[in-house]
């Protein structure tokens, strides 16, 4: 354990490393059951860049969204968090930022092995419920996220290079000066998600709009957040809609009702009752590629 | 003030002549960019209830300035707005009530409260008249002073906090991934128009203050398609309208304040009907 540690310390790109890859206890660990895990996952794990939630809970008023959510997030994996509606998927993913009060406890340990309480979080939000008349330009939202210097008054040309380069990652450059009410709505989620990824955080949040969106639309999002995480060792949570894309790009899928009912990978968990029960229909694998009955 | 007046003087107009005139219109040009700079984020944010609601209770603490016998009921008046505000941020972050409800519930008791208070004895509501219409030409230069300073405090104000209050009006939880604290950001800015329409309340009338924030701001979200634009001609059309609207009440006897907000308002207009369908 402790070799295999050096050796992942001195690995460059987590992607090249092949024991990262590789790692026995990784990959024991993805498989084990979340009670099996929370107890023996501590010293499984190879312990770099992991996320690890620990009896989360939320309450809100008298009313009890989450309870007892276990969870355990590697770094370089798309983990999908799919629900019926009011399973409080949104609501996990606002806990994590901390917009919303919660129990028990999110830990966090960064590549280097150091402890980090808290991560830094990229963010997509499902909704911008903005103004679509406001005379916010995308250049003018990244500018006010990023720096300091006050967008009402200048544009220095540093940040537009540094804006044109974070959009430039979701191919989305060309949309740098148009207004954000006047995006579609997968735009929108392309700058969204550019903007979650300046600077590129530990762990990347996204919740996917229930609408808005074409099938084909989301398709390429689901490509480019799948390329990123190869890119850039992410550890990337999204809530989904589209089990289909689900099936084909997450590495690991967690069913969640108000807590975690099943936690794997997607083809164990599509396969689980509790996935029949929620969803209510069966799911056909045919090869590689899922379809909705 | 000397070289401000023969300044003014060299202007081949009648009203020069008359030194209230040019104090006037000094405060007009020093607060009106204060309104445009700070109207901008009240849009932005779908404010302009809540400023309104603001001005009501400025309105309160003047009458319960009056009451304890304050010759200048001014400093009483801000705490209270000020208190108020606070009261509307706190209530409306902590229930889950409609914020129009909450600031409608406000707004209202604040008026009544100070209806109440000012006529309470069986005074006549005469004296509070000043505050409703606003007199720009009875300002003093003390007065005037304190516009500077608010123009030089809101100028610094919003190098410092204008990035924050943008991110978080387009999402509170994008800003607080970006850890911007939402209700602290909204808390300020909600003070600072509390303390700007109080301020100028006598000078501008509460009864058409909140459309000098409002009105310059939605002229220029017409036609704006960027903070920068938006805010440069939000300050032009506010000073513009403020300048134009004192001296034509100057021709036409009217009262300044309404006649600087109508100004605004048909700029407004024009801009709604000359808008392009944007990109």
């Amino acid at each position: 354990m402790k070799n295999e540690n050096m050796f992942h310390k001195d690995c460059m790109y987590h992607n090249d490393c092949e024991s990262h890859k590789e790692c026995k206890s990784h990959k024991d660990c993805a498989n084990k059951s979340p009670q099996q895990k929370d107890k023996g996952c501590k010293d499984a794990c190879c312990g770099f860049c992991c996320t690890k939630l620990k009896n989360f809970g939320v309450i809100i008023g008298k009313t009890e969204i989450l309870r007892d959510v276990n969870l355990h997030i590697h770094c370089g994996e798309l983990t999908a968090i799919i629900g019926p509606n009011g399973a409080g998927k949104s609501t996990l993913l606002k806990a994590m930022l901390g917009d919303l009060k919660a129990t028990g406890e999110l830990k966090y340990i960064d590549a280097k092995g150091r402890r980090n309480g808290k991560p830094l979080i990229g963010y997509v939000p499902q909704y911008l419920n903005f103004d679509a008349g406001s005379p916010t330009s995308v250049l003018d939202l990244f500018m006010a996220c990023r720096f300091k210097f006050p967008v009402w008054f200048h544009t220095p040309k540093r940040i537009i290079g540094h804006v044109e380069e974070a959009l430039s990652r979701v191919k989305a450059d060309q949309l740098i000066n148009r207004r954000l009410g006047a995006l579609s709505g997968g735009e929108l989620q392309r700058v969204l998600l550019a903007l979650a990824l300046d600077p590129i955080p530990d762990l990347l949040l996204l919740d996917e709009p229930v609408s808005g969106i074409d099938h084909n639309g989301l398709a390429i999002f689901y490509e480019t957040v799948s390329q990123l995480r190869k890119n850039y060792d992410l550890s990337i949570i999204l809530i989904s809609h589209d089990l289909d894309l689900v099936y084909k790009y997450a590495d690991r899928v967690v069913l969640l009702k108000k807590t975690v009912l099943e936690n794997g990978k997607p083809q164990d968990v599509f396969q689980s009752e509790n996935f029949n029960e929620v969803f209510s229909l069966k799911w056909k694998n045919t090869d590689t590629q899922g379809r909705e009955q | 003030m000397d070289i401000w007046y023969s300044i003014i003087e060299m202007l081949p107009f009648e009203w020069t002549g008359h030194t209230f005139m040019k104090n006037a219109l000094l405060a007009i040009i020093l607060i009106s960019p204060v309104f445009g700079i700070l109207g901008t984020m009240v849009v932005n944010n779908r404010m302009a209830f809540f400023s309104d609601a603001l001005g009501h209770g400025a309105f309160t603490g003047v009458a319960i300035g009056s009451i304890m016998g304050l010759v200048q009921p001014l400093w009483s008046a801000v705490i209270f707005s000020v208190v108020f505000s606070i009261g509307i941020a706190v209530i409306k972050h902590r229930s889950r009530m409609a914020s129009d409800t909450v600031i409608g519930v406000f707004s209202s008791t604040a008026v009544a409260l100070g209806i109440f208070i000012q006529t309470s004895g069986g005074k006549s509501f005469g004296k509070a008249m000043t505050y409703l219409i606003g007199d720009i030409l009875s300002i003093l230069p003390s007065e005037i002073l304190l516009a500077f300073l608010l123009l030089v405090f809101i100028t610094v104000l919003w190098i410092v906090i204008f990035n924050k209050l943008m991110v978080v009006s387009v999402n509170p939880s994008l800003a607080g991934s970006r850890g911007i604290h939402t209700f602290w950001n909204e808390l300020i800015f909600s003070m600072v128009i509390a303390v700007v329409v109080t301020v100028s309340m006598s000078w501008i009338g509460l009864m058409v203050i909140n459309s000098f924030l409002v009105l310059p701001a939605a002229a220029a979200r017409n036609i704006a398609k960027n903070q920068r634009q938006y805010h440069l001609l939000t300050i032009v059309i506010s000073v513009v309208s403020g300048i134009s609207g004192l001296i034509a009440s100057y021709y036409i006897e009217t009262a300044s304040g309404a006649t600087i907000v109508l100004i605004a308002a048909v700029i407004f207009f024009a801009t709604f009907i000359y808008r392009k369908r944007f990109d």
